[in-house]
């Protein structure tokens, strides 16, 4: 049971960090653009196929990963300038039906350059293997590597914002836009740097779980809600309140799905409980979302105290 | 004491800028009360706190005998104190009228009424027209509001204050940005509201204070430096070292 | 005639002003609602009766559209949840057909409370936020109700159920005719489009108009939103919840595919691309979307890639006009 438990918010954590990386750029885009980005899962999206492509080109998943983070952030610049930054005045209602579009748009070219199967990417040999937890229990390598390339990003983020003048910059735009460009600060560039900071961390998101998960069109649609569900509950705009909450939503999604039918069954009789369980598992991190937002509606990290 | 207003030591600051920083006053029922005070003074800050919008850190506000520090803004304009806008705050997509008419609909009955048109409730429209007539509109009842003049639009402000039957208009800057003409208008229709509304006026026209007001109150700095007759105001050294210096 | 003589002069005075819910917008209503009344006929005359199963659709969708439009256009709230009520209303079908309650009117009934008991509760947690915080718990609130019913096993989960029958009414299988039932949709679809005319124009309406308009100003006058647009979030919700109904009966067939957030984008589409807070818009609005997706995917199998760029280039090339150039291009006099 403890070890259960154990690999449950393992995985958790895994996942939490996934949800981070994606949440992280949605979250600055957000606070300092004041735009709402629906189509942001799909950067999560193209990096998963990038990265595929690129591995399967060169035959090695280290190069395929070098190739595709540099595409990834061209393609969010491209994207900033073609699009979005076009975007950044219009109403937050005008702002939602285009990244909609877009979201149509790029799931279905993906489909025509790359058809409507799933890809897989192999797992790299030297990252394949896995290490014993306590007792019988094993953990994969490829996804301890996940964890701690997400917290090393997270600590760079970290690094950037509180310790560089462009972080000073980000952080002062979280709070106060019209502040920013006020000291003469180019903002576009600014602007376009923090969307393809946030494209290629998306994008590597998705180059990350593209050898654990299939790789296909719409893949970025769920991600997206439960980043959203992550920077709603973090405060829009905070890195730190991304991170913490990503981690929450991670491990209560994950561990909940294992451990709410067994605390039920103690509850209720068995069919009852798997039935509920199976119910409420996935609503879990929703309603965690609702209890939040009910004590703070701005979310645990509101963007006065951004950070 | 039997004052209308009455403000006990209200404080608010941002960080370390007081911005209001102990005012105390009183302003009894029928009075004309203008704070004036240099720009930065706190003035809006003041009348956000009064009227609701903004939370005092500290300090009370009793209106008609009541404790009125804690309650929103919604709840003290149906206490009678009612607010208009520095910048002018309008529904421009309805028509003037209809701005007005809806602030009557405010204090009369339910507005959860779903199924007759509330535009022709003869009643509702009566009192708006009535409101309107007062402060000169009556003629341009049925046009957009946002089709105003800057001056109309100044007075219909007044006319929705009145609207919600208030027994005391908190105006702010009710000048701001009128020409000569307009302004004088406007200062003709508050010297026939004295009569029938008690008023805090936060101006920055002199002229127009001096003319009207009962009581004069110099704020600087969130502080209130002086209180009394206009005269007496007028001849304050303190109030001409800090602030009508600036004109003389 | 509902629409007062206050408003049309008001629109006298500022003809250029698309928001205004004035006299176009009803007659285009009526246009709209009387095209879709002859179109059975026509229909048959032309030789191809499916027609009728896609107006059917239309019909269904425009019930949709026009309940969202009360919250989005009058209530400013931009709620990205709202398939969700589309999906309560399925499944209260194929629910209570499986507890042996056929008829339409109870189902319906069911349908409307449920949905109306999410809204209350869902939009009175979301109301206590603004902005994206809003767009994006209701979006979640959407999700919420989306993976509960995918976790319905007895209902299919996933792929869903397929009904055995249309719903009765009466006790008799009257809507099993594509025609009698295409003819219920319309009316429902006429009484709401009169509902909420009248809704608007009362004065709850007001004080929602005067809310979007302006919400400090209508505070300042004494009246508090949040009861008001809860109350918005409820009336359509409950609508929209028998859209849903009358949904299932036209598909036979009851999915979480129903209230996915893509379908929720969609009704947003329909309802600012036909002109939001004029009621008929919406209704165009639905008309002109599903005849679009009828024409591109008949044209190819990629025409989610031509959509999104229609959406896309709309948005950018006529900005504030977007309203304007659809109801130019599909309302016609609306």
């Amino acid at each position: 049971m403890t070890n259960l438990l154990l690999l449950q918010a393992l995985n958790g954590l895994q996942f939490g960090i996934l949800l981070f990386l994606v949440a992280a750029g949605l979250t600055l885009i957000f606070g300092i653009m004041d735009l709402i980005n629906l189509a942001h899962g799909v950067l999560y999206m193209v990096g998963a196929y990038l990265t595929a492509t690129f591995t399967s080109l060169t035959g090695d998943f280290f190069i395929g990963l070098a190739l595709a983070l540099p595409a990834a952030l061209l393609f969010g610049i491209v994207l900033e300038r073609l699009i979005f930054s076009q975007l950044y005045d219009r109403d937050h209602l005008e702002q939602v039906l285009a990244t909609f579009g877009l979201i149509l748009i790029l799931n279905e070219g993906v489909k025509m350059i790359w058809g409507a199967a799933p890809l897989s990417v192999p797992i790299p040999d030297i990252l394949s293997g896995s290490v014993p937890l306590i007792g019988p229990m094993r953990f994969p390598v490829f996804r301890i590597v996940i964890i701690a390339a997400g917290l090393v990003t997270a600590l760079g983020l970290w690094f950037l914002v509180a310790r560089t003048r462009i972080g000073m910059l980000l952080r002062a735009g979280a709070t106060n836009a019209p502040m920013v460009s006020a000291l003469g600060v180019d903002v576009k560039r600014l602007f376009m740097l923090v969307f393809g900071l946030g494209a290629m961390l998306a994008g590597f998101a998705g180059a990350m779980v593209a050898p654990i998960l299939s790789v296909e069109p719409g893949m970025g649609n769920n991600i997206l809600i439960l980043t959203f569900v992550v920077i709603v509950i973090g405060g829009v705009g905070s890195i730190r309140g991304a991170f913490v909450a990503a981690i929450l939503v991670g491990v209560v999604d994950t561990v909940g799905r294992t451990f709410g039918p067994i605390i039920l069954r103690s509850l209720m009789d068995p069919s009852a409980a798997s039935q509920t369980g199976r119910t409420l598992a996935p609503m879990l991190i929703y309603i965690l979302m609702a209890a939040v937002l009910f004590a703070r509606p701005s979310g645990l990290f509101p963007k006065a105290g951004a950070s | 004491m039997s004052a209308l207003l009455s403000i006990r030591d209200l404080r608010k600051s941002y960080g370390a800028l007081k911005v209001t920083d102990g005012i105390s006053l009183d302003v009894p029922a029928g009075e004309l009360h203008a704070i004036i005070g240099p720009n930065g003074a706190g003035k809006t800050t003041f009348i956000h706190q009064l009227s609701g919008s903004l939370k005092s850190d500290s300090g009370a506000v009793h209106f008609d005998g009541a404790d009125i520090t804690r309650l929103s803004m919604v709840a003290r304009v149906k206490r009678g104190l009612a607010r208009s806008f520095q910048i002018t705050s309008i529904l421009d997509g309805f028509s003037v009228l209809e701005n007005v008419a809806t602030a009557v609909q405010a204090r009369s009955g339910s507005s959860f009424r779903f199924l007759t048109p509330a535009a022709s409730e003869t009643a509702l429209n009566a009192e708006a027209m009535e409101a309107l007539a007062r402060v000169n509109l009556a003629d341009r009842a049925h046009r957009q509001a946002g089709t105003l003049s800057h001056g109309e639009k100044r007075q219909l402000e007044i006319a929705i204050a009145l609207a919600t039957g208030a027994k005391m208009l908190l105006l702010d800057e009710p000048l701001a940005g009128t020409g000569h003409e307009e302004g004088a208008i406007l200062i003709d229709l508050m010297r026939q509201l004295k009569s029938t509304h008690t008023i805090m006026l936060i101006e920055h026209d002199m002229e127009a204070v001096f003319a009207l007001a009962d009581r004069v109150s110099v704020l600087v700095y969130g502080k209130l430096i002086a209180t009394g007759d206009p005269a007496a105001v007028r001849a304050d050294p303190a109030v001409r070292a800090a602030y009508l210096g600036e004109d003389a | 005639m509902s629409e007062t003589t206050l408003t049309s002069a008001a629109d006298a005075a500022s003809p250029a002003r698309p928001r205004l819910a004035g006299r176009g917008a009803l007659i285009g209503g009526i246009v709209l609602l009387a095209l879709f009344a002859v179109l059975p006929p026509a229909a048959t005359a032309m030789g191809d009766p499916f027609l009728v199963v896609t107006a059917t659709r239309i019909v269904i969708f425009a019930i949709a559209a026009l309940s969202l439009d009360l919250v989005l256009g009058y209530g400013a709230m931009v709620s990205f949840g709202h398939a969700a009520f589309l999906g309560f209303g399925a499944y209260a079908v194929v629910i209570l057909a499986a507890a042996g309650i056929d008829d339409l009117l109870l189902q319906s009934l069911a349908a409307i409370a449920g949905s109306a008991l999410f809204a209350l509760v869902t939009g009175a947690i979301s109301l206590r936020t603004k902005g994206v915080y809003f767009i994006m718990i209701t979006l979640a609130f959407g999700q919420m109700a989306y993976f509960f019913f995918v976790s319905l096993s007895a209902f299919g989960g996933d792929d869903g159920r397929t009904l055995q029958h249309r719903s009765t009414l009466f006790g008799a299988p009257l809507i099993e005719n594509d025609v009698t039932f295409y003819y219920i949709a319309l009316a429902v679809l006429a009484a709401a489009f009169v509902l909420l005319r009248t809704v608007v124009a009362s004065r709850f309406g007001r004080v929602l108009r005067g809310t979007r308009d302006n919400r400090v100003r209508m505070q300042a006058i004494g009246f508090a939103p949040f009861g008001y647009q809860l109350t918005a979030y409820v009336i359509a919700g409950a609508l929209c919840g028998l859209a849903g109904v009358l949904l299932a009966n036209q598909t036979e067939f009851v999915s979480p595919a129903f209230m996915t957030w893509q379908r929720s984008g969609e009704l947003i589409v329909m309802v600012v691309l036909g002109g939001m807070g004029t009621l008929t818009g919406a209704i165009a609005g639905a008309v002109g979307f599903l005849v679009l997706e009828e024409v591109l995917s008949g044209l190819t199998e990629h025409w989610h890639i031509v959509f999104g760029a229609i959406i896309v280039l709309l948005v950018l090339y006529t900005r504030g006009g977007i309203a304007g150039l659809f109801s130019r291009l599909f309302g016609g006099r609306a």
